[in-house]
């Protein structure tokens, strides 16, 4: 360490700092250039339906008792062949999440039966009043794949008698 | 008593014109600091407004503006509401010296670009600086709040330690132009600036200027950790906002008195003399004849906004410094190298006037001051290790 090393060090702080223009600044220009989220992120909820377009909730309120915060409300319905929303006895006729109350822990994730509330990668939630802030199933159901799926529908009877998908490996 | 009307017009308009600059300078330096500021932290800066940002001090006046003033129920209500007035005009009328052009002969008279052509303008430039304590001093103690009253007080002691430093810093530099006068001075750095004959002094000015404008890293009066905001802590709205321009329009100004003192005021770069971009430069046009004198505000504009690039460049890099430190290095160390680099400097003029060597005048006084300031370099060095062991 020399004699001049302090005054040597405020000019290497100068230089450092100065380095920095040259370089591209490392921000996101947001509302138009979007960071993407991680795979494991926890966003606004999604609900799923399968493939042929049925909706996975069952209504079975596991979600709203698992919910540390109190923000799901579920009310179930019954299904019958002529109107069928999900696979099985029931759906879920109202599901609401207030998402002021919502603190995106994903223990609904982990309690519904059929997979059918998944935490997604949406996180642009605003609102202007405390009543748009409740989430209804229309804004959360998933959109169906093609037009003609949609529900509640008429299907052939006896077919979706089970309201939870059998296991394909009991090991899993 | 003046009759002439038109001289009366003429300071008007040249008063105007300062004024109305050091505004719009105070509106774009914020937008300049915050930019670059944001690119030596690897950011863009505010770039929504408008093209490039430019319109963000608009949108800043107009928030500033419209916000709630609030005056606490226990503040001296008449100090409370002069303090931020005290503080700005100083820093408006302070550039009323500062020469931003060389003269010229329009509508039958010469028109010097410059308001008041002081035979003593140095002695204004220090005079009006110290008045600009006041207004910090008594909003800090006009608030009736103890961080507040914390942070006047300390930036009273911080300025009028370092006002030494930096009066002596001037008298370095009036010295070597044998006179007080601003144009004086810039002539006498037709071809050499001084800041290459006096390296040492120009190093202390840029250091006295930085504690006189309470910039990083001596804005100890409005240490966010420590003190909130200082002296102005209890000020919000427009009062806020004159605090806030009286602090920018200190930079342009203080900028603007370096650039004059030592990097040659409104006069072309050293490269560019005899050619055609000087200031005094003739051409014809026609038959008309055209002095290059308006040349003089885009030098003296590009001399002040690399000075203030230096001040926002330190700011993003160096930790603020501890008070007793400052204190300590402004009277231990500051004040003493300036003494000395006075000496020299003197003591190098005389020499050369009387034994007619100019080397003494080009290699003596430069040379021995950067020994003076590498010895008080070892000097800080031996104190600092004394204290470690």
């Amino acid at each position: 360490m020399s004699v001049f090393e302090p005054v040597f060090e405020l000019v290497r702080g100068l230089i450092t700092s100065g380095k920095m223009i040259f370089e591209k600044p490392v921000t996101f220009q947001y509302p138009e250039q979007k960071r993407e989220v991680r795979p494991r992120f926890r966003g606004r909820h999604v609900l799923k339906r399968y493939d042929n377009g049925l909706e996975k909730c069952i209504g079975c309120s596991l979600c709203a008792a698992a919910c540390p915060a109190d923000a799901i409300f579920v009310e179930a319905s019954e299904n019958t062949d002529e109107k069928r929303f999900s696979p099985g006895e029931r759906y879920a006729s109202t599901y609401e999440i207030n998402m002021l109350r919502c603190i995106y822990c994903g223990y609904c994730e982990d309690a519904c039966p059929t997979e059918a509330i998944v935490l997604g990668d949406n996180y642009e939630l605003s609102f202007y009043d405390r009543r748009s802030a409740i989430y209804t199933k229309e804004s959360l159901l998933e959109p169906v794949p093609t037009v003609d799926m949609t529900t509640p529908r008429k299907v052939e009877p006896n077919v979706y008698k089970r309201s939870v998908p059998e296991m394909k490996d009991p090991a899993d | 008593m003046i009759s002439d009307w038109t001289l009366w017009l003429e300071w008007f308009i040249k008063a105007l014109v300062v004024t109305l600059a050091l505004l719009t300078g105070f509106a774009y330096l914020t937008w300049y600091e915050r930019r670059a500021l944001a690119r030596l932290q690897v950011r863009i800066g505010p770039n929504r407004a408008g093209p490039f940002g430019l319109l963000q001090p608009i949108a800043d006046a107009v928030k500033l503006i419209f916000k709630e003033e609030l005056t606490p129920g226990k503040a001296d209500k008449i100090v409370f509401f002069w303090a931020p007035v005290i503080t700005l005009v100083p820093s408006i009328i302070i550039a009323a010296v500062i020469p931003w052009g060389a003269s010229f002969v329009a509508f039958g008279r010469t028109i010097s670009l410059q308001v008041a052509d002081l035979n003593v303008g140095v002695l204004y430039i220090m005079s009006i600086a110290s008045i600009a304590v006041y207004g910090i001093v008594l909003a800090g103690w006009a608030s009736n709040n103890k961080y507040a009253m914390l942070g006047g007080l300390r930036s009273t002691a911080q300025m009028i330690s370092y006002e030494l430093a930096l009066g002596l810093s001037f008298v370095t530099s009036i010295i070597l132009a044998n006179s007080m006068r601003m144009l004086d001075i810039i002539d006498a750095q037709r071809s050499l600036w001084f800041v290459v004959v006096q390296p040492v002094g120009a190093v202390i000015f840029w250091i006295a200027t930085l504690a006189e404008v309470n910039r990083a890293p001596f804005d100890m009066p409005e240490a966010e950790q420590e003190l909130t905001a200082g002296y102005h802590s209890e000020y919000s709205g427009m009062k806020f906002a004159l605090f806030f321009m009286a602090e920018y329009q200190k930079m342009i100004v203080i900028c603007a008195i370096a650039a004059t003192l030592y990097f040659g005021g409104f006069r072309e770069f050293w490269f560019l003399e005899n050619t055609f971009f000087s200031v005094d430069h003739t051409w014809m046009l026609g038959a008309t004849q055209i002095t290059n004198w308006f040349l003089g505000p885009v030098y003296l504009l590009l001399k002040v906004i690399a000075l203030l690039f230096g001040m926002i460049w330190v700011r993003a890099t160096w930790p603020r410094v501890r008070y007793d430190r400052l204190m300590s290095f402004g009277w231990k160390i500051l004040l003493p190298l300036a003494l000395a680099i006075t000496f020299i400097t003197a003591v190098g003029i005389i020499l050369q006037q009387e034994l007619h060597n100019d080397l003494y005048y080009y290699v003596g006084i430069p040379g021995v001051s950067i020994l003076a300031g590498l010895f008080t370099v070892v000097m800080v060095y031996r104190e600092l290790r004394r204290k470690v062991k």
